[in-house]
């Protein structure tokens, strides 16, 4: 039986969160997604004992965290349960829970844990019986907040997606059904097209979900330079306090500290690193690979320049290697309280945003909020909204998954029928996510719009 | 209704009707060993063809199929009797080849009558029942329009359109069966004082004209297939075709005809209030509804050998004769057309499906069986799939034994029922490949192995023939890991050969599976290449193929009925009171109520019935230690 997983804590901003997986497989499915820093395998662990460790994907780490384990029957739920407490966040733990996802666990149904809990015996009738009023109000709940959710937004949009290939599954119904009738052959270019644009338009959905999940949490973000341009100073500037080790010895940010931090009406996950220098220094290596990597991941790089000293051969490459990650850049050249210039400004001439600033004094600030808003007040924030819960964003990926299935059948000759499956999935997928079933809609629909039979 | 118990026979079972539902589940009752009698109004309509003279189509023919893995006669009779025979839908894949017929309207029914009459322990009797008898509210037998009282300890209804049969063309009216037998007007008061809910449904036919009236020339011809697939699993021999149909085309003038005296039509004049099926227009149905479409395709169909009527698809209508004569005789190539039977609209009863369990058997009723258009559907292979369905297992019921319970990952017929019983059916339901989520699964070409397995473990299928299916079983088995197991070396014959199929040539050598499950590429075309091959039948190849060129798919399937067969496994007690069950939502536990399902994977499809409340079923069967079956 496959593994079910759900965030179990309540789903908010807070130091912990917990993520459960429950099921034969629980314990394969958290090995994929934690490694233990004690090097102990997580499938010998015993039960009701922990593991620190990190928590990664596909070997980058996501979160340190805490992994307890608890052997069946002795859990909530009667079978094998792994429990990940990472650091509380949204946006964290909601990627955790993604992880377990992609790595053979399901999201739990409403009151599933429970019910499992229950038929293991772990619960007694009249507890039993509360469950089941509770997860009937909870059905009704969830239901009518899909439906109040920016006023059936998501419905609209789905349904919008789902109309298109209930159309097209009720073309290829009525072909396949009434081969003898005059109708339009399916199939080919008009097929390709329609499953293209559906893709693209689910994809698209979860993209929104993403950002605006990504907005509502903090953008992830992170600041670069050379050791000793101020990194560290804009970093306490931008927080409020003094957070990073600073000192006037290059190379003293080792480790990569994350704050989220306020800029404006934008918020940063902000990450600062150590420099990106070549160095011997094992440990600091070990830093300036970390901040190469999460270059590559973030939003939006804030690259610090010392504008009190003329550009080397450092910072040219570091504005050749920031210019390369493609993401979005605010270049900020420091220390204007001790000097204007040098240069910098016509190194730095093919980017969108150059600030002079003085993370000292503060100056430069507004500019450099003004930027960001800029960048980021395009995204939505309510984008995140339109999806009640994970659930959700789940069935949608299926039908996304589905959906390239099918084109890769399309384009690989398959025959009409087996592509009629996949695209009969993604349907199905979608309306999932609404509570509805779709058998019916493309019988109705070949009847509907087709002049068919004897 | 009381009784005086005088009976004039007495048997086990009894089946009003002897059409394509009444006919299969009486022989299956009968060969089950039940001593069976089948009533019809005529015995000259026993398993007549009211309609089109054909068997099969999409779908449709996967059910014929079906039937005969599971040990029915409706193959062997389409097999014996057909004029033309076609697989629909080669090139849109396995999924939706379906085999159709046209058959030979007069010696089908013949054939059928006379394997009836042949049948060892069933009765065969030309008689209109009209009451169904109870004793302290147990079925104890039947009555007919003669006073005749027949003991009986299960019935099954398989009125088809004769229950209150109306036929409407024009203004005119009048009360009857298909074809112009006598309609059962009875019967239907005697259902409703079981306390059995009646409805009416309505369906037409077109009009047959004479051969000799049309101008084929003017037509297009449409020839059956070279290779002929026969329907039944155990038909051997060549099979000839001998006739052609042909297909011509409405024109404006046709729908100008049409629509002028579209106030005619008895369905347009408020005449009928039976719903009818969204499949199956009538001509100016087509016309009204689709009025943007600039002609209407019809084909003309040979009724049989000794017959000169043609059947004309497409033109079922309900207006005044006159007025057909005038439409049909728009059409190119039918200028001078004589109709000799008039195309006609009938209204019957029939009952709500929801009223009935899986088994067709009525949940307030005990054995007393629907089947066929009495039951909501409409199709010769539906009702004949719900005649053989409810004679085994009113035949299982009576010997003691557990039900035939086929779900919708086994069969078509599975599904059909699954549907009617569960969602039950606002038009007569038609049968058609996108009902089924699992048709890659529940193709036509793997019937038997599918269900004849089912139809030994019930007694209609012998020793012999179960053996000759795991003998072929075991031959797939081999060759699929055979071809699993062969290398194919790269060489210039062969990649010549996978161009010119348009496919990549081989750098280094790969498996004949992975060769095969390329689409541009066949098992018998790699034959060249393949030089260990056996000498196998063609059916064995043609498995072996399938199973392995969409193998993916197939696995994707067969996940999908693992996870549906788990809810379907976890058997709901009959006499449930769903509104005692806390936490279920109102709406949820009226629909549990009405349907009654036998689990909750069934409850789980009702409208009404959401993800919530499945879980709350769950529990509380749980809770009340109806344990279920694990894996």
């Amino acid at each position: 039986m496959q593994a079910v997983c759900a965030v179990a804590t309540a789903l908010g901003e807070g130091a912990v969160a917990v993520v459960r997986i429950s099921g034969e497989d629980a314990l394969k499915v958290a090995s994929e997604v934690f490694v233990p820093y004690s090097g102990i395998a997580v499938g010998d662990m015993k039960g009701y004992t922990c593991a620190y460790g990190k928590v990664v994907d596909g070997g980058e780490r996501i979160d340190d965290a805490v992994l307890t384990v608890f052997r069946a029957p002795h859990s909530y739920t009667g079978e094998d349960v792994a429990e990940i407490s990472c650091h509380g966040g949204v946006y964290i733990t909601k990627r955790v829970l993604r992880l377990c996802c992609e790595n053979g666990a399901r999201p739990a149904e409403r009151g599933e844990f429970t019910r499992t809990a229950f038929v293991n015996g772990k619960l007694d009738l009249a507890q039993a019986e509360s469950v089941m009023e509770l997860i009937s109000a909870q059905g009704e709940l969830t239901l009518r907040s899909a439906n109040l959710t920016r006023t059936g937004e998501l419905s609209d949009r789905i349904g919008k997606v789902r109309a298109r290939l209930t159309s097209l599954l009720g073309e290829l119904a009525a072909w396949a059904d009434y081969p003898d009738e005059d109708l339009p052959e399916v199939g080919g270019d008009n097929m390709t097209a329609t499953v293209d644009e559906c893709l693209a338009a689910a994809e698209k959905l979860i993209k929104g979900y993403d950002n605006g999940m990504m907005f509502r949490n903090g953008i992830p973000a992170v600041i670069v330079g050379k050791p000793n341009v101020g990194k560290s100073t804009l970093m306490n500037l931008l927080l409020g306090y003094e957070r990073a080790i600073v000192t006037d010895i290059a190379g003293t940010t080792r480790d990569l500290l994350e704050e989220t931090v306020r800029l404006g009406d934008v918020t940063l996950r902000l990450t600062d690193t150590a420099g990106l220098r070549e160095t011997e220094d094992a440990v600091e290596r070990i830093g300036v690979e970390l901040a190469r990597k999460k270059l590559g991941e973030s939003a939006l790089i804030i690259a610090v320049f010392d504008g009190s000293t003329a550009p080397d051969d450092e910072d040219k490459l570091l504005i050749e290697e920031v210019k390369s990650c493609g993401g979005r850049v605010i270049a900020l050249i420091n220390k204007t309280d001790i000097s204007e210039g040098n240069g910098y400004a016509e190194l730095l001439g093919g980017m969108a945003y150059v600030i002079g600033i003085s993370a000292k004094t503060g100056k430069g600030r507004e500019e450099l909020e003004a930027a960001a808003a800029e960048l980021f007040g395009g995204l939505d924030p309510d984008e995140g909204m339109i999806f009640v819960n994970e659930r959700q964003r789940f069935c949608l990926g299926r039908a996304v998954e589905s959906l390239e299935r099918a084109r890769d059948g399309i384009l690989t000759g398959m025959s009409p029928d087996v592509v009629t499956i996949d695209i009969t999935e993604a349907a199905a997928a979608l309306a999932e996510i609404t509570g509805d079933r779709i058998t019916d809609d493309i019988v109705n629909e070949v009847f509907s719009r087709f002049c068919v039979g004897k | 209704m009381q009784t005086d118990h005088n009976y004039i026979a007495e048997f086990d079972i009894a089946v009003i009707g002897a059409g394509h539902a009444g006919c299969e589940a009486a022989l299956a009752a009968a060969r089950l060993g039940l001593k069976t009698a089948l009533f019809t109004i005529s015995l000259d309509a026993v398993a007549n063809m009211p309609c089109n003279p054909s068997i099969g189509g999409t779908a449709k023919g996967h059910l014929v199929r079906e039937i005969d893995a599971l040990g029915g006669e409706m193959a062997k009779a389409a097999d014996a009797t057909f004029l033309q025979s076609r697989i629909l839908n080669r090139g849109k894949g396995p999924a939706v080849h379906s085999l159709r017929v046209q058959s030979d309207r007069v010696k089908y029914h013949a054939y059928m009558k006379s394997v009836v009459e042949h049948t060892e322990g069933l009765y065969l009797k030309q008689d209109e029942i009209t009451d169904i008898l109870t004793d302290e509210g147990k079925i104890c037998g039947v009555r007919s329009k003669l006073g005749s009282q027949y003991r009986a300890k299960a019935v099954i209804i398989a009125g088809g359109t004769y229950l209150r049969g109306k036929v409407f063309v024009g203004d005119v009216n009048y009360e009857s069966g298909p074809d112009s037998t006598l309609p059962a007007n009875f019967l239907s008061d005697s259902i409703r004082e079981l306390g059995i809910g009646l409805r009416r449904f309505k369906t037409g036919t077109p009009c047959r004209v004479h051969r000799r009236s049309i101008d084929f020339d003017k037509l297009e011809r449409q020839d059956g297939d070279e290779d002929i697939v026969p329907f039944s699993f155990e038909t051997k021999g060549k099979l000839e075709n001998t006739i052609s149909c042909y297909v011509g085309y409405t024109n404006a003038e046709t729908h100008r005809v049409i629509g002028e005296n579209i106030h005619r039509s008895a369905m347009y004049s408020g005449q009928i209030e039976g719903v009818g099926p969204r499949y199956c227009p009538s001509i100016e149905d087509k016309i009204r509804r689709f009025a943007d479409k600039p002609r209407h395709q019809l084909f003309i169909e040979p009724m049989g050998l000794d017959t000169e009527e043609c059947y004309v698809q497409g033109m079922s209508s309900s207006l005044p004769e006159e007025v057909q004569l005038a439409f049909m005789r728009t059409i190119k190539g039918l200028e001078h057309v004589e109709i000799m039977r008039n195309a006609y609209a009938i209204e019957y009863d029939c009952c709500d499906p929801t009223d009935l369990l899986p088994t067709l058997e009525f949940k307030s009723v005990p054995n007393l069986y629907g089947a066929g258009q009495f039951n909501g559907t409409s199709g010769y292979e539906e009702a004949a799939a719900q005649g053989l369905v409810a004679g085994i297992n009113a035949a299982l019921k009576l010997k003691g034994r557990e039900p035939m319970l086929l779900d919708r990952a086994s069969s078509y017929i599975g599904t059909l029922i699954d549907d009617l019983v569960t969602k039950g059916c606002s038009d007569p339901y038609r049968m058609m490949t996108s009902r089924s989520e699992y048709r890659l699964l529940l193709r036509q070409d793997n019937a038997d192995i599918r269900l004849t397995p089912v139809g030994h473990k019930i007694g209609l299928i012998s020793d012999e023939r179960f053996e000759r299916l795991n003998e072929k079983v075991k031959l797939i088995g081999q060759e699929i890991d055979r071809v699993k197991q062969v290398n194919i070396a790269p060489s210039e014959e062969l990649n010549v050969y996978l161009a010119e199929c348009g496919t990549e040539p081989l750098t280094t050598g790969t498996k004949l599976a992975q060769l095969i499950r390329r689409p541009q590429l066949s098992y018998e075309g790699l034959a060249p290449f393949d030089k260990g091959r056996g000498d196998l039948p063609r059916d064995v190849r043609e498995q072996a193929e399938l199973n392995i060129k969409y193998e993916g798919y197939i696995a994707i399937q067969e996940q999908q009925v693992r996870a549906m067969r788990k809810l379907e496994r976890r058997a709901l007690p009959p006499d449930t009171d769903y509104s005692q069950i806390k936490g279920l939502r109102l709406e949820a536990a009226e629909k549990l109520n009405k349907i009654k399902p036998l689990s909750v994977g069934q409850a789980s499809r009702i409208s009404g019935v959401n993800p919530a409340d499945v879980n709350v079923l769950l529990i509380w069967l749980s809770a009340y230690g109806h344990k279920e079956d694990e894996e």
